[in-house]
């Protein structure tokens, strides 16, 4: 069993706040394989096209036939415990700070035997369910987790530390007028974060949606336009200490293509899509790596909701497309920023949401705020660093993946 | 096909340097040191040696090339044998049969390393690449956690206790008593390794070695040399080597001389109830377990009975890890993988002084190294015997 986490008492501000220390970031260039399955949520390893023969550790030739083509593919997750052990001295400042630790030796069910870390609810003999996680530093890593786990599971400390769980955790939504953000109020409260701020930009202008909000326990509407960069930094100033994980629902959509279009419409996406984002980063981020090693409520994640078309265009929406585009690269960016502290980057791609007006001529499917919500809260417990919501979403990320460049020519009316 | 005999080629001038916990002298130092002893012995100047074969994790950004411009030597034969535990006996073979041809007259063997304050941990995080990308990102346990989970591995197959483990720990400690080079000077009862406080479990404080630095080295020359020198010798019987043997084993539970032992005992001509003293690679007592399976001394799961029945120390039934080996002596880099053969070459030419096995003619050395991931990739093994 896992012993549940209690909610932390106030911090107090006395106290050194720990300097974050990663675990080991080095890699070989094949081993950053494991963290871009990980980022995803998948578990895959490289798979020899030649031979089949599953390969681990990440290499450069099969270990079977010495081909050099070894492509990276989602494989069976299930393993046998076959050793383990508590590590409690160890020369790295990280796990120093987390004495004792557990790892293991499993052997999976398609062939290798791994090294692993080991769930608190799992021991030598049993049956597990290995999943790759991005650790602190960034990493993809092994962990062997219960077939079926306990109610508490997520709790399980080491568990935690590759996850963004909003459980006790303090939420900022950049924007309440987002079509998503009642829905994801409302899912992050289920998963029991401890409150849920909302941005809310031009308070003057009335809103009816507003009233779902008014009379939830912890939450709290504020003051806040991404747009205003004094209004930003006011509320970084006012709560800036106290938010573990951001989520950016900040948008402005207007139809259009390139030639045509008023370059007014094409300013206001920038500011709000994309200079925005820069203007939560610079007021937010700080702060939020500074206390990516606190305890139980530590800093985790900062969350970008970002249409696909930041991937590949939909002509139909030039101006759009390009601020997602480019907030697609700052969110690459920050990441890269992030990196030395252990605070997690996490895009989200939707597609065109039901019952968003600016969407309003384009033909189903469209993604419910539902939908949004569900996906985001459980590509935060499980840590991932890209997450997809819908089917347009799903199927144009695999595609942008797959090829690039067929994808913007599939995107321009060919291929049926 | 029939192995050729090392005949006409033979082992000289063991050395091992005092070792020291930490120091700030470098590899070059201490290689050195040793390679300074040895030619004293066999009364050479340095630049007339012709034959050279380094080990040594620490000696970046040199290589041995650069190390002989740095001692000043012109060999026309260099070696450099990468395979950590297992360096001293994959040393040996290949200077033996390179004197043997003719290609050199003579051969200093010598492994050597520095430690520094913090130089292990740096030394452990740049060690290997699958160590890098897949051991230690879970937890930083070095090498006692991969020994640990081999260690619970084998417990839980054959049945092995802790106090299994601690009858080898013991015994060496109580040889390393009689020898004044050793760093662990305080004896060392079951009760108190049993007591040792947990490092990675089932692996307590008293089943790792001490990290430091130090150096060994020896001498391989032709026969009639060492006769003229009037110098002790030893003659090589028979030796194996393998690398990165069983990769199909889910979990290392033998050895990759496990591969080879059937060719050791019949270049030998003999077999182990003939074998005098016994220096096994020592890192962790559950290896030298396994290595008394793996050589043929019991069959394999017998490990854990045999240390039960036999007495390990120097005066015992079973005399093994006669200089208290590295559980007692240190682990000195790969030097680490000297310690054995070089004390097995005291010992059969009736010059291990406090540590002599009475009447030992016969030593089987055996080496282990380079965990490279989640296991030991290197063997190898030698029988030597004194020439008196």
């Amino acid at each position: 069993m896992t012993t549940p986490l209690t909610r932390p008492s106030k911090k107090d501000p006395q106290k050194r706040t720990l300097v974050p220390v990663l675990p080991p970031v080095a890699r070989s260039r094949a081993a950053l394989g494991l963290g871009v399955m990980a980022a995803q949520g998948r578990f895959g390893l490289q798979v020899c096209k030649d031979c089949q023969a599953i390969q681990y550790p990440p290499r450069d030739a099969c270990l079977k036939c010495l081909s050099a083509d070894l492509v990276w593919q989602d494989v069976a997750s299930e393993g046998t415990i076959m050793a383990e052990t508590t590590i409690r001295v160890s020369p790295e400042p990280y796990f120093r700070e987390r004495m004792p630790w557990r790892m293991g030796a499993v052997q999976l069910a398609a062939g290798p035997t791994v090294n692993c870390h080991l769930h608190g609810e799992v021991g030598r003999g049993d049956t597990v369910r290995m999943a790759l996680k991005l650790d602190k530093a960034g990493q993809g890593v092994l962990i062997a987790l219960p077939l079926k786990g306990s109610d508490l599971m997520q709790d399980d400390l080491v568990l935690r530390a590759m996850s963004s769980d909003p459980k006790h955790r303090r939420v900022l939504i950049s924007d309440a007028r987002s079509p998503v953000a009642l829905a994801l109020t409302q899912a992050l409260l289920k998963a029991g974060a401890a409150h849920v701020f909302l941005g809310e930009p031009e308070a003057w202008l009335a809103w009816p949606e507003r009233a779902a909000f008014e009379g939830l326990v912890n939450v709290s509407i504020l003051p806040l336009d991404v747009t205003d960069a004094s209004s930003v930094t006011k509320l970084a100033a006012e709560i800036g200490g106290k938010v573990d994980i951001l989520i950016n629902t900040a948008s402005y959509v207007r139809p259009g293509g390139i030639m045509g279009n008023d370059t007014n419409f094409a300013t206001k996406s920038f500011e709000v899509n994309t200079i925005g984002l820069m203007r939560l980063a610079q007021g937010f981020a700080p702060g939020m790596t500074g206390r990516a090693q606190d305890d139980t409520n530590s800093a985790v994640a900062f969350v970008n909701i970002l249409s696909v078309r930041a991937l590949s265009p939909d002509a139909n929406y030039g101006a759009f497309g390009a601020s997602q585009a480019a907030a697609h690269s700052i969110s690459q960016s920050l990441r890269a920023e992030f990196r030395t502290s252990g605070l997690r980057m996490m895009n989200v791609y939707i597609g065109p949401i039901e019952g968003d007006a600016w969407f309003q001529p384009l033909p189903p499917p469209k993604v419910t705020p539902n939908a949004i919500a569900r996906t985001l809260v459980s590509a935060l417990v499980d840590g991932l660093e890209e997450a997809t919501c819908g089917d347009i979403a799903r199927d144009v990320y695999a595609r942008w993946r797959a090829d690039a460049l067929l994808l913007e020519r599939e995107m321009t009316g060919g291929g049926s | 096909m029939n192995r050729l005999p090392y005949d006409g080629v033979v082992l000289v001038a063991p050395v091992s340097v005092p070792y020291v916990r930490y120091t700030n002298e470098t590899a070059h130092w201490w290689i050195a040191r040793a390679l300074r002893e040895v030619l004293k012995i066999i009364e050479m100047a340095p630049q007339d040696l012709d034959g050279l074969s380094v080990s040594s994790f620490t000696l970046a950004p040199d290589t041995p090339v650069g190390l002989t411009q740095h001692l000043g030597i012109s060999p026309r034969w260099l070696d450099t044998v990468p395979m950590g535990g297992a360096s001293g006996v994959a040393a040996m073979r290949r200077a033996a049969r390179a004197v043997q041809c003719g290609d050199v007259d003579v051969v200093a063997c010598v492994a050597g390393d520095t430690n520094r304050i913090d130089s292990f941990r740096n030394l452990l995080s740049a060690f290997s690449r699958f160590s890098m990308d897949a051991t230690f990102p879970y937890g930083f346990g070095g090498p006692n956690a991969s020994f640990a989970l081999l260690q619970d591995a084998y417990t839980h197959k054959y049945g092995a206790t802790r106090e299994d483990f601690g009858r080898i720990a013991v015994s060496q400690r109580a040889n390393a008593l009689m020898n004044p080079q050793a760093i662990m000077k305080k004896p060392l009862s079951l009760e108190q390794y049993m007591e040792g406080r947990m490092i990675s479990d089932p692996i307590s404080l008293f089943d790792c070695v001490m990290p430091c630095a130090g150096s060994e080295a020896f001498v391989l020359m032709h026969e009639d040399m060492a006769v003229a020198k009037g110098l002790p010798f030893a003659r090589i019987s028979a030796t194996i080597e393998r690398t990165n043997a069983f990769p199909d084993d889910p979990m290392q539970l033998r050895g990759g001389w496990a591969v080879d032992i059937d060719e050791l005992w019949n270049m030998a001509g003999h077999g182990p109830s003939d074998i005098d003293v016994l220096q096994t690679y020592d890192d962790y007592p559950v290896i030298c377990m396994m290595q008394f399976e793996d050589l043929g001394f019991c069959a394999k799961g017998e490990g854990p009975e045999f240390v039960r029945r036999h007495d390990l120390t120097i005066g015992g039934d079973f005399p093994h890890n006669t200089s208290g080996g590295q559980l007692s002596v240190g682990q000195a880099g790969a030097a680490g993988g000297y310690l054995g053969l070089v004390e097995a070459i005291r010992q059969v030419t009736q010059t291990a002084g406090p540590t002599q096995v009475e009447g030992a003619k016969r030593a089987v050395v055996s080496g282990f190294g380079v965990i490279n991931y989640d296991r030991g990739l290197c063997s190898g093994a030698a029988i030597i015997e004194g020439a008196g």
